[in-house]
Protein backbone atom coordinates (compact mmCIF):
# COMPACT_ATOMS: atom_id res chain seq x y z
CA UNK A 1 0.00 0.00 0.00
CA UNK A 2 1.28 3.30 -0.94
CA UNK A 3 2.54 4.91 2.51
CA UNK A 4 0.27 8.27 3.25
CA UNK A 5 2.89 10.41 5.13
CA UNK A 6 6.24 9.63 6.22
CA UNK A 7 5.42 10.01 9.71
CA UNK A 8 4.90 5.95 9.94
CA UNK A 9 8.47 4.33 11.90
CA UNK A 10 8.82 0.90 11.91
CA UNK A 11 8.04 -1.10 15.13
CA UNK A 12 12.06 -1.69 16.53
CA UNK A 13 11.89 -5.87 16.99
CA UNK A 14 15.21 -6.44 18.03
CA UNK A 15 16.05 -8.10 21.33
CA UNK A 16 16.58 -5.77 24.28
CA UNK A 17 20.02 -5.22 25.69
CA UNK A 18 21.30 -6.07 28.92
CA UNK A 19 20.72 -2.17 30.18
CA UNK A 20 16.56 -2.01 28.96
CA UNK A 21 16.70 -5.85 30.90
CA UNK A 22 17.23 -4.77 33.95
CA UNK A 23 14.12 -2.49 34.32
CA UNK A 24 15.71 -0.04 36.94
CA UNK A 25 17.22 2.61 34.76
CA UNK A 26 13.38 3.06 32.89
CA UNK A 27 11.80 2.92 36.14
CA UNK A 28 13.76 5.35 37.39
CA UNK A 29 13.73 8.18 34.41
CA UNK A 30 9.45 7.26 35.08
CA UNK A 31 9.41 8.63 38.26
CA UNK A 32 11.80 11.76 37.36
CA UNK A 33 8.63 12.63 34.89
CA UNK A 34 6.26 11.94 37.66
CA UNK A 35 8.20 13.53 40.81
CA UNK A 36 8.48 16.59 38.41
CA UNK A 37 5.16 17.21 37.68
CA UNK A 38 4.52 18.02 41.63
CA UNK A 39 7.28 20.96 41.53
CA UNK A 40 5.44 22.16 38.12
CA UNK A 41 1.95 24.67 38.36
CA UNK A 42 -1.18 23.08 38.75
CA UNK A 43 -3.02 23.33 35.78
CA UNK A 44 -6.79 23.15 38.03
CA UNK A 45 -8.45 25.08 40.07
CA UNK A 46 -10.15 24.46 43.09
CA UNK A 47 -13.27 25.64 41.66
CA UNK A 48 -15.82 27.07 44.63
CA UNK A 49 -13.04 29.02 46.35
CA UNK A 50 -10.65 30.27 43.35
CA UNK A 51 -12.63 31.33 39.88
CA UNK A 52 -10.50 31.89 36.51
CA UNK A 53 -10.72 34.93 35.43
CA UNK A 54 -13.18 35.90 32.18
CA UNK A 55 -11.96 36.35 28.77
CA UNK A 56 -12.91 40.26 28.12
CA UNK A 57 -15.42 38.97 25.58
CA UNK A 58 -16.98 36.62 27.54
CA UNK A 59 -20.59 37.11 27.27
CA UNK A 60 -23.10 35.58 30.12
CA UNK A 61 -26.38 36.11 31.79
CA UNK A 62 -28.54 38.95 30.20
CA UNK A 63 -29.59 42.30 32.16
CA UNK A 64 -31.26 44.97 31.78
CA UNK A 65 -29.82 48.39 32.60
CA UNK A 66 -31.62 51.22 33.77
CA UNK A 67 -30.02 55.04 33.51
CA UNK A 68 -28.35 57.36 36.59
CA UNK A 69 -31.89 58.37 37.42
CA UNK A 70 -32.72 54.77 37.71
CA UNK A 71 -35.04 54.36 34.99
CA UNK A 72 -35.14 51.66 32.51
CA UNK A 73 -33.81 52.31 29.45
CA UNK A 74 -35.56 49.59 27.47
CA UNK A 75 -38.26 51.17 25.11
CA UNK A 76 -39.60 47.87 23.51
CA UNK A 77 -37.99 48.27 19.92
CA UNK A 78 -37.91 44.87 19.40
CA UNK A 79 -34.55 45.20 17.51
CA UNK A 80 -32.95 42.52 20.02
CA UNK A 81 -35.70 40.24 19.72
CA UNK A 82 -35.30 40.72 15.67
CA UNK A 83 -31.45 40.09 16.13
CA UNK A 84 -32.12 37.20 17.93
CA UNK A 85 -30.95 33.98 16.28
CA UNK A 86 -32.90 31.94 18.52
CA UNK A 87 -35.77 33.91 19.13
CA UNK A 88 -35.75 33.96 22.60
CA UNK A 89 -36.64 37.35 23.64
CA UNK A 90 -40.56 38.29 23.48
CA UNK A 91 -41.62 41.51 24.92
CA UNK A 92 -44.88 43.65 25.29
CA UNK A 93 -44.80 47.37 24.89
CA UNK A 94 -47.06 49.74 26.85
CA UNK A 95 -47.30 54.04 26.83
CA UNK A 96 -46.14 56.03 29.95
CA UNK A 97 -48.41 57.48 31.51
CA UNK A 98 -48.42 60.16 33.82
CA UNK A 99 -46.53 59.72 36.81
CA UNK A 100 -44.66 57.16 35.60
CA UNK A 101 -41.74 59.16 34.60
CA UNK A 102 -39.08 58.35 37.14
CA UNK A 103 -39.89 54.84 36.61
CA UNK A 104 -38.87 54.85 32.51
CA UNK A 105 -37.27 57.01 30.09
CA UNK A 106 -38.86 57.28 27.33
CA UNK A 107 -42.45 57.72 26.76
CA UNK A 108 -43.11 53.97 25.57
CA UNK A 109 -41.51 50.80 27.85
CA UNK A 110 -41.66 47.31 27.70
CA UNK A 111 -44.25 46.18 30.15
CA UNK A 112 -43.65 42.57 29.75
CA UNK A 113 -39.68 41.46 28.04
CA UNK A 114 -38.90 38.07 28.81
CA UNK A 115 -35.71 35.78 27.75
CA UNK A 116 -35.75 32.00 27.07
CA UNK A 117 -32.68 31.10 28.76
CA UNK A 118 -33.14 27.58 27.22
CA UNK A 119 -33.10 28.96 23.65
CA UNK A 120 -30.56 31.67 24.40
CA UNK A 121 -27.19 30.87 22.57
CA UNK A 122 -25.22 33.71 24.39
CA UNK A 123 -23.98 35.25 20.41
CA UNK A 124 -24.90 38.74 22.22
CA UNK A 125 -26.94 40.34 19.39
CA UNK A 126 -29.27 41.56 21.51
CA UNK A 127 -26.64 43.98 22.91
CA UNK A 128 -25.89 44.93 19.90
CA UNK A 129 -28.65 45.55 18.62
CA UNK A 130 -29.48 48.00 21.61
CA UNK A 131 -30.12 51.24 20.26
CA UNK A 132 -30.70 52.50 23.88
CA UNK A 133 -27.86 50.64 25.98
CA UNK A 134 -30.71 48.59 27.66
CA UNK A 135 -29.82 45.35 27.32
CA UNK A 136 -25.94 44.13 28.36
CA UNK A 137 -24.69 40.37 28.61
CA UNK A 138 -22.93 40.15 32.16
CA UNK A 139 -20.00 38.16 33.43
CA UNK A 140 -21.92 35.71 35.40
CA UNK A 141 -22.59 32.68 34.27
CA UNK A 142 -26.16 31.37 33.63
CA UNK A 143 -27.21 29.57 37.16
CA UNK A 144 -28.42 25.71 37.08
CA UNK A 145 -31.62 24.93 38.07
CA UNK A 146 -34.06 21.66 38.09
CA UNK A 147 -36.50 22.92 36.27
CA UNK A 148 -37.87 24.23 32.87
CA UNK A 149 -39.86 27.21 34.45
CA UNK A 150 -36.99 28.62 36.36
CA UNK A 151 -35.26 29.41 32.62
CA UNK A 152 -37.56 32.21 31.64
CA UNK A 153 -36.37 34.75 32.93
CA UNK A 154 -38.61 37.88 33.33
CA UNK A 155 -38.00 41.38 33.79
CA UNK A 156 -37.93 41.11 37.36
CA UNK A 157 -35.05 38.60 37.06
CA UNK A 158 -33.22 40.49 34.50
CA UNK A 159 -33.21 44.57 35.32
CA UNK A 160 -30.50 45.17 37.60
CA UNK A 161 -31.40 46.77 41.28
CA UNK A 162 -32.06 50.82 41.32
CA UNK A 163 -29.31 52.83 42.00
CA UNK A 164 -31.64 55.63 43.42
CA UNK A 165 -33.19 53.01 46.61
CA UNK B 1 -48.73 68.26 -32.04
CA UNK B 2 -50.72 65.08 -31.82
CA UNK B 3 -52.38 63.38 -28.65
CA UNK B 4 -50.35 60.18 -28.84
CA UNK B 5 -46.97 62.25 -29.36
CA UNK B 6 -44.29 60.03 -27.27
CA UNK B 7 -41.21 61.40 -25.86
CA UNK B 8 -37.85 59.32 -25.75
CA UNK B 9 -36.18 59.97 -22.53
CA UNK B 10 -33.30 58.36 -21.26
CA UNK B 11 -32.32 58.09 -17.64
CA UNK B 12 -29.09 56.57 -16.76
CA UNK B 13 -28.59 55.32 -19.83
CA UNK B 14 -31.84 53.33 -20.14
CA UNK B 15 -34.04 54.30 -23.16
CA UNK B 16 -37.76 54.55 -22.76
CA UNK B 17 -40.77 56.21 -24.45
CA UNK B 18 -43.13 57.70 -22.69
CA UNK B 19 -46.57 60.05 -23.77
CA UNK B 20 -45.85 64.12 -23.83
CA UNK B 21 -46.54 65.34 -19.93
CA UNK B 22 -45.08 62.23 -18.07
CA UNK B 23 -42.39 63.47 -15.62
CA UNK B 24 -39.27 62.21 -15.06
CA UNK B 25 -40.00 60.82 -11.87
CA UNK B 26 -42.64 58.52 -14.00
CA UNK B 27 -40.67 57.50 -16.57
CA UNK B 28 -38.34 56.23 -14.19
CA UNK B 29 -41.46 54.10 -12.79
CA UNK B 30 -41.93 52.73 -15.46
CA UNK B 31 -38.22 51.66 -15.92
CA UNK B 32 -38.36 50.89 -12.72
CA UNK B 33 -35.44 49.09 -10.00
CA UNK B 34 -32.53 51.54 -8.74
CA UNK B 35 -32.82 53.99 -11.93
CA UNK B 36 -36.50 55.41 -9.92
CA UNK B 37 -35.38 58.58 -7.84
CA UNK B 38 -36.90 58.41 -4.22
CA UNK B 39 -39.41 60.38 -3.58
CA UNK B 40 -40.66 61.93 -0.03
CA UNK B 41 -43.75 64.14 -0.99
CA UNK B 42 -44.86 63.42 -4.42
CA UNK B 43 -47.64 61.17 -4.29
CA UNK B 44 -49.33 59.68 -7.86
CA UNK B 45 -52.58 59.60 -6.30
CA UNK B 46 -53.18 63.11 -5.11
CA UNK B 47 -53.09 65.83 -7.34
CA UNK B 48 -50.50 68.89 -6.74
CA UNK B 49 -47.88 67.23 -4.30
CA UNK B 50 -44.59 67.19 -5.47
CA UNK B 51 -41.88 69.39 -5.99
CA UNK B 52 -41.24 70.08 -1.61
CA UNK B 53 -38.71 67.24 -0.89
CA UNK B 54 -36.30 67.67 -2.83
CA UNK B 55 -35.01 63.96 -2.64
CA UNK B 56 -36.04 63.30 -6.41
CA UNK B 57 -33.26 65.50 -7.62
CA UNK B 58 -31.83 64.48 -10.82
CA UNK B 59 -29.39 65.84 -13.28
CA UNK B 60 -30.66 66.74 -16.96
CA UNK B 61 -27.23 66.27 -19.31
CA UNK B 62 -29.26 66.86 -22.52
CA UNK B 63 -32.47 69.03 -22.50
CA UNK B 64 -33.85 67.48 -25.56
CA UNK B 65 -33.28 66.85 -29.50
CA UNK B 66 -33.92 70.59 -30.40
CA UNK B 67 -31.82 71.97 -27.51
CA UNK B 68 -29.32 69.68 -26.33
CA UNK B 69 -27.96 72.04 -23.58
CA UNK B 70 -27.69 70.42 -20.47
CA UNK B 71 -30.12 72.09 -17.45
CA UNK B 72 -27.89 74.75 -15.46
CA UNK B 73 -29.13 72.83 -11.48
CA UNK B 74 -30.85 69.91 -10.63
CA UNK B 75 -34.03 69.99 -11.54
CA UNK B 76 -37.28 67.70 -9.23
CA UNK B 77 -37.94 65.15 -11.35
CA UNK B 78 -41.30 65.05 -9.74
CA UNK B 79 -42.08 68.40 -11.19
CA UNK B 80 -40.16 67.76 -14.42
CA UNK B 81 -41.57 66.42 -17.55
CA UNK B 82 -39.97 65.19 -19.76
CA UNK B 83 -38.79 66.51 -23.59
CA UNK B 84 -38.10 64.55 -26.72
CA UNK B 85 -34.78 63.04 -26.38
CA UNK B 86 -33.56 64.08 -22.80
CA UNK B 87 -31.17 62.50 -20.87
CA UNK B 88 -30.94 62.41 -17.60
CA UNK B 89 -28.65 61.36 -14.90
CA UNK B 90 -29.94 60.05 -11.48
CA UNK B 91 -27.53 57.35 -9.82
CA UNK B 92 -25.29 58.05 -12.35
CA UNK B 93 -24.56 61.08 -11.53
CA UNK B 94 -22.16 62.32 -8.76
CA UNK B 95 -24.00 65.53 -8.29
CA UNK B 96 -27.14 63.82 -7.76
CA UNK B 97 -25.89 61.31 -4.99
CA UNK B 98 -23.93 64.14 -3.44
CA UNK B 99 -26.79 66.25 -3.24
CA UNK B 100 -29.39 64.11 -2.35
CA UNK B 101 -27.08 63.40 0.77
CA UNK B 102 -27.54 66.86 1.53
CA UNK B 103 -30.87 66.97 1.35
CA UNK B 104 -31.41 64.00 3.67
CA UNK B 105 -29.05 65.69 5.99
CA UNK B 106 -31.24 68.73 6.19
CA UNK B 107 -34.42 66.12 6.67
CA UNK B 108 -33.15 64.96 9.54
CA UNK B 109 -32.02 68.14 10.94
CA UNK B 110 -34.90 68.31 13.37
CA UNK B 111 -36.04 64.70 13.35
CA UNK B 112 -35.79 63.57 16.38
CA UNK B 113 -34.72 59.92 15.55
CA UNK B 114 -37.01 58.09 18.05
CA UNK B 115 -36.96 55.33 15.61
CA UNK B 116 -36.83 52.84 19.07
CA UNK B 117 -40.44 54.33 19.90
CA UNK B 118 -41.76 55.02 16.57
CA UNK B 119 -44.99 53.18 15.37
CA UNK B 120 -43.51 53.70 11.34
CA UNK B 121 -40.18 52.30 12.23
CA UNK B 122 -39.90 49.44 9.57
CA UNK B 123 -42.11 50.90 6.83
CA UNK B 124 -40.67 55.03 7.02
CA UNK B 125 -39.74 56.08 3.80
CA UNK B 126 -37.24 58.71 5.55
CA UNK B 127 -35.31 55.30 7.00
CA UNK B 128 -35.42 53.84 3.88
CA UNK B 129 -33.54 56.98 2.76
CA UNK B 130 -31.40 57.81 5.50
CA UNK B 131 -30.12 54.10 5.14
CA UNK B 132 -29.36 54.22 1.74
CA UNK B 133 -28.29 57.81 1.31
CA UNK B 134 -28.05 59.49 4.44
CA UNK B 135 -24.51 60.32 6.02
CA UNK B 136 -23.72 58.26 9.63
CA UNK B 137 -23.85 61.30 11.74
CA UNK B 138 -25.09 64.90 12.36
CA UNK B 139 -22.99 68.16 12.40
CA UNK B 140 -25.95 69.78 13.33
CA UNK B 141 -25.03 71.64 16.90
CA UNK B 142 -28.13 72.87 18.65
CA UNK B 143 -30.90 71.60 20.08
CA UNK B 144 -33.72 70.06 18.01
CA UNK B 145 -36.78 72.19 17.38
CA UNK B 146 -39.74 70.54 19.31
CA UNK B 147 -43.78 71.61 19.96
CA UNK B 148 -46.19 71.08 22.31
CA UNK B 149 -47.75 67.99 21.83
CA UNK B 150 -51.45 68.10 20.22
CA UNK B 151 -54.13 66.19 20.32
CA UNK B 152 -55.66 65.62 17.23
CA UNK B 153 -58.61 62.98 18.03
CA UNK B 154 -59.09 59.16 19.38
CA UNK B 155 -57.94 57.33 16.09
CA UNK B 156 -54.79 59.31 14.59
CA UNK B 157 -51.42 60.41 16.81
CA UNK B 158 -50.28 63.32 15.84
CA UNK B 159 -46.07 63.68 16.37
CA UNK B 160 -45.03 67.62 15.02
CA UNK B 161 -41.26 66.60 15.69
CA UNK B 162 -40.80 63.84 13.10
CA UNK B 163 -43.00 65.51 9.96
CA UNK B 164 -41.01 66.67 7.26
CA UNK B 165 -43.64 69.11 5.72
CA UNK B 166 -44.57 67.15 2.71
CA UNK B 167 -48.10 67.91 2.92
CA UNK B 168 -49.20 64.88 1.38
CA UNK B 169 -52.06 64.44 4.56
CA UNK B 170 -53.04 68.10 3.66
CA UNK B 171 -53.52 67.31 0.18
CA UNK B 172 -55.57 63.70 1.21
CA UNK B 173 -57.99 65.90 2.91
CA UNK B 174 -59.00 68.29 0.74
CA UNK B 175 -58.95 65.68 -2.01
CA UNK B 176 -60.82 62.75 -0.48
CA UNK B 177 -62.84 64.47 2.38
CA UNK B 178 -65.66 67.58 1.94
CA UNK B 179 -63.56 69.74 4.63
CA UNK B 180 -60.01 69.65 5.46
CA UNK B 181 -59.98 70.51 9.04
CA UNK B 182 -56.01 70.64 9.31
CA UNK B 183 -53.04 72.32 7.76
CA UNK B 184 -49.88 73.68 8.14
CA UNK B 185 -49.70 76.60 10.21
CA UNK B 186 -47.17 79.48 10.47
CA UNK B 187 -44.13 79.53 8.45
CA UNK B 188 -40.61 78.66 8.11
CA UNK B 189 -38.83 76.98 11.29
CA UNK B 190 -42.18 77.19 12.78
CA UNK B 191 -44.43 75.46 10.11
CA UNK B 192 -46.71 72.73 11.72
CA UNK B 193 -49.15 70.53 10.88
CA UNK B 194 -52.08 71.42 13.39
CA UNK B 195 -56.03 71.86 13.23
CA UNK B 196 -57.80 74.96 13.84
CA UNK B 197 -58.04 75.68 17.45
CA UNK B 198 -57.54 71.74 18.63
CA UNK B 199 -60.19 70.65 16.97
CA UNK B 200 -60.23 66.43 16.54
CA UNK B 201 -60.00 65.38 12.54
CA UNK B 202 -63.46 63.62 12.21
CA UNK B 203 -63.89 62.30 8.50
CA UNK B 204 -64.97 59.20 7.26
CA UNK B 205 -61.77 58.91 4.91
CA UNK B 206 -59.50 61.14 7.48
CA UNK B 207 -57.68 57.39 7.96
CA UNK B 208 -56.31 57.96 5.12
CA UNK B 209 -53.37 60.51 5.98
CA UNK B 210 -52.01 58.19 8.12
CA UNK B 211 -50.89 55.60 4.95
CA UNK B 212 -49.72 58.63 2.98
CA UNK B 213 -47.54 60.04 5.74
CA UNK B 214 -43.54 58.85 4.69
CA UNK B 215 -43.29 59.38 8.13
CA UNK B 216 -44.39 58.82 12.12
CA UNK B 217 -45.98 62.21 12.24
CA UNK B 218 -49.27 60.67 12.10
CA UNK B 219 -50.03 56.75 13.38
CA UNK B 220 -52.72 54.79 13.91
CA UNK B 221 -53.54 55.76 18.06
CA UNK B 222 -55.62 52.46 17.86
CA UNK B 223 -52.38 50.32 16.92
CA UNK B 224 -50.25 52.55 18.93
CA UNK B 225 -46.97 50.92 20.76
CA UNK B 226 -49.30 47.65 20.50
CA UNK B 227 -46.35 45.64 18.29
CA UNK B 228 -43.65 46.34 16.01
CA UNK B 229 -44.64 46.51 12.18
CA UNK B 230 -42.31 43.43 11.08
CA UNK B 231 -43.62 41.13 14.05
CA UNK B 232 -47.10 41.22 12.68
CA UNK B 233 -47.41 39.25 9.38
CA UNK B 234 -49.42 41.33 6.32
CA UNK B 235 -52.66 39.72 5.17
CA UNK B 236 -54.72 40.69 2.16
CA UNK B 237 -58.18 40.39 2.80
CA UNK B 238 -61.53 42.40 2.17
CA UNK B 239 -65.27 42.64 3.26
CA UNK B 240 -68.53 44.37 1.70
CA UNK B 241 -68.25 48.27 2.75
CA UNK B 242 -70.97 50.62 1.89
CA UNK B 243 -68.63 53.45 2.13
CA UNK B 244 -65.06 51.89 0.42
CA UNK B 245 -63.80 49.49 -1.45
CA UNK B 246 -62.90 47.13 1.87
CA UNK B 247 -59.72 46.03 0.26
CA UNK B 248 -57.04 45.91 3.15
CA UNK B 249 -54.30 44.94 4.77
CA UNK B 250 -54.43 43.10 7.67
CA UNK B 251 -51.57 43.28 9.90
CA UNK B 252 -52.19 40.04 11.75
CA UNK B 253 -50.22 38.31 14.85
CA UNK B 254 -51.90 34.49 15.49
CA UNK B 255 -55.91 35.19 15.32
CA UNK B 256 -55.16 38.68 16.07
CA UNK B 257 -55.92 41.90 13.59
CA UNK B 258 -53.83 44.43 15.73
CA UNK B 259 -54.03 46.82 12.37
CA UNK B 260 -55.64 47.73 8.81
CA UNK B 261 -53.91 49.60 6.32
CA UNK B 262 -54.67 50.11 3.06
CA UNK B 263 -52.82 47.80 0.31
CA UNK B 264 -49.74 50.00 -0.64
CA UNK B 265 -48.15 49.09 -4.31
CA UNK B 266 -44.39 48.89 -4.70
CA UNK B 267 -43.40 52.50 -4.37
CA UNK B 268 -45.06 52.99 -1.25
CA UNK B 269 -48.29 54.31 -2.26
CA UNK B 270 -52.09 53.60 -1.19
CA UNK B 271 -54.45 51.18 -4.00
CA UNK B 272 -57.61 51.96 -2.74
CA UNK B 273 -58.37 54.48 -0.28
CA UNK B 274 -60.47 53.06 3.09
CA UNK B 275 -62.64 54.21 5.39
CA UNK B 276 -62.26 54.86 8.77
CA UNK B 277 -64.78 52.01 9.63
CA UNK B 278 -62.46 49.46 8.20
CA UNK B 279 -59.41 50.72 9.33
CA UNK B 280 -60.30 51.55 12.87
CA UNK B 281 -63.35 49.53 13.91
CA UNK B 282 -63.55 46.18 11.98
CA UNK B 283 -60.20 44.69 14.47
CA UNK B 284 -61.50 40.84 14.14
CA UNK B 285 -60.79 38.29 12.00
CA UNK B 286 -64.57 37.56 11.32
CA UNK B 287 -65.19 41.09 9.68
CA UNK B 288 -63.30 40.19 6.86
CA UNK B 289 -62.62 37.57 4.10
CA UNK B 290 -58.87 36.54 3.96
CA UNK B 291 -57.09 36.49 0.37
CA UNK B 292 -54.02 35.16 1.55
CA UNK B 293 -50.45 36.96 2.60
CA UNK B 294 -49.26 39.93 1.43
CA UNK B 295 -46.03 40.20 -1.06
CA UNK B 296 -43.48 42.30 0.22
CA UNK B 297 -40.13 43.16 -1.00
CA UNK B 298 -37.84 40.16 0.26
CA UNK B 299 -35.49 43.35 1.59
CA UNK B 300 -37.97 44.71 4.35
CA UNK B 301 -37.97 43.69 7.50
CA UNK B 302 -41.35 43.26 7.46
CA UNK B 303 -40.71 40.10 5.36
CA UNK B 304 -38.09 38.68 8.29
CA UNK B 305 -39.04 35.22 9.54
CA UNK B 306 -41.83 34.74 7.00
CA UNK B 307 -41.11 31.73 4.66
CA UNK B 308 -42.39 31.28 1.57
CA UNK B 309 -43.39 27.71 -0.53
CA UNK B 310 -41.49 25.93 2.84
CA UNK B 311 -41.73 22.37 3.37
CA UNK B 312 -42.28 21.14 7.31
CA UNK B 313 -39.67 18.97 8.25
CA UNK B 314 -40.57 15.30 8.58
CA UNK B 315 -40.87 14.30 12.08
CA UNK B 316 -39.95 10.59 12.37
CA UNK B 317 -39.95 10.61 16.85
CA UNK B 318 -43.28 9.71 17.38
CA UNK B 319 -43.17 6.81 14.52
CA UNK B 320 -40.01 5.62 16.19
CA UNK B 321 -40.73 5.74 19.72
CA UNK B 322 -44.69 5.06 19.20
CA UNK B 323 -46.14 7.97 20.95
CA UNK B 324 -45.83 11.60 20.95
CA UNK B 325 -42.41 12.78 22.80
CA UNK B 326 -43.95 14.36 26.08
CA UNK B 327 -44.02 17.71 26.24
CA UNK B 328 -41.85 19.07 28.97
CA UNK B 329 -42.37 22.75 29.16
CA UNK B 330 -46.13 24.79 28.29
CA UNK B 331 -44.39 27.84 27.59
CA UNK B 332 -48.08 29.53 27.84
CA UNK B 333 -48.20 28.71 31.47
CA UNK B 334 -44.60 30.14 32.21
CA UNK B 335 -44.74 33.13 30.27
CA UNK B 336 -46.12 36.82 30.52
CA UNK B 337 -46.14 37.75 27.18
CA UNK B 338 -48.99 36.80 24.53
CA UNK B 339 -51.45 36.08 27.60
CA UNK B 340 -54.98 35.02 26.82
CA UNK B 341 -56.66 37.56 29.41
CA UNK B 342 -54.90 40.18 27.69
CA UNK B 343 -55.78 40.53 23.98
CA UNK B 344 -53.38 43.53 22.75
CA UNK B 345 -55.59 44.29 20.04
CA UNK B 346 -59.15 44.67 21.86
CA UNK B 347 -57.90 47.83 23.58
CA UNK B 348 -58.91 51.29 22.56
CA UNK B 349 -55.48 52.75 22.54
CA UNK B 350 -51.96 51.91 24.11
CA UNK B 351 -51.97 49.42 26.65
CA UNK B 352 -50.47 51.10 29.91
CA UNK B 353 -49.47 49.50 33.27
CA UNK B 354 -53.15 48.79 34.64
CA UNK B 355 -54.17 46.53 31.30
CA UNK B 356 -51.37 43.89 32.31
CA UNK B 357 -52.47 43.94 35.87
CA UNK B 358 -55.74 42.21 36.62
CA UNK B 359 -55.66 38.58 37.34
CA UNK B 360 -52.18 38.91 38.56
Amino acid sequence: MEKLTNKSVQVDRSPMTFGEKIYLPAIAKGLTITIGHIFKKKATVSYPEQKRPFSPVFRGLHILNRDEEGRERCTACGLCALACPAEAITMEAAERKPGEEHLYREEKYAAKYEINMLRCIFCGYCEEACPKDAVYLSETLMPTNFTRESFIYKKEDLLIPNPKK
Amino acid sequence: MSEQQNFKVTIDNITIEVPAGTTILNAARMIGGEVTPPAMCYYSKLEGSGGKCRTCLVEVSKGSEKDPRPMPKLVASCRTTVMDGMEVKNITSEKVLDARKGVVEMLLINHPLDCPICDQAGECHLQDLSYEHGASGTRYEFDRRTFEKEDIGDYISLHMTRCILCYRCVYTADQLTNKREHGILDRGDHAEISTLLGKSLDNEFIGNVIDVCPVGALTDKTFRFKNRVWFTKPVDAHRDCPTCSGKVRLWMRGDEVFRVTARKDKWGEVEEWICNDCRFHKKETKDWVIEGPSKIDRHSVISQGHYVNTEKPHVLIDKVIGKQPKLLLDIHKVSDVNRRDVDLSKIEGPAHSDDFKKNQ
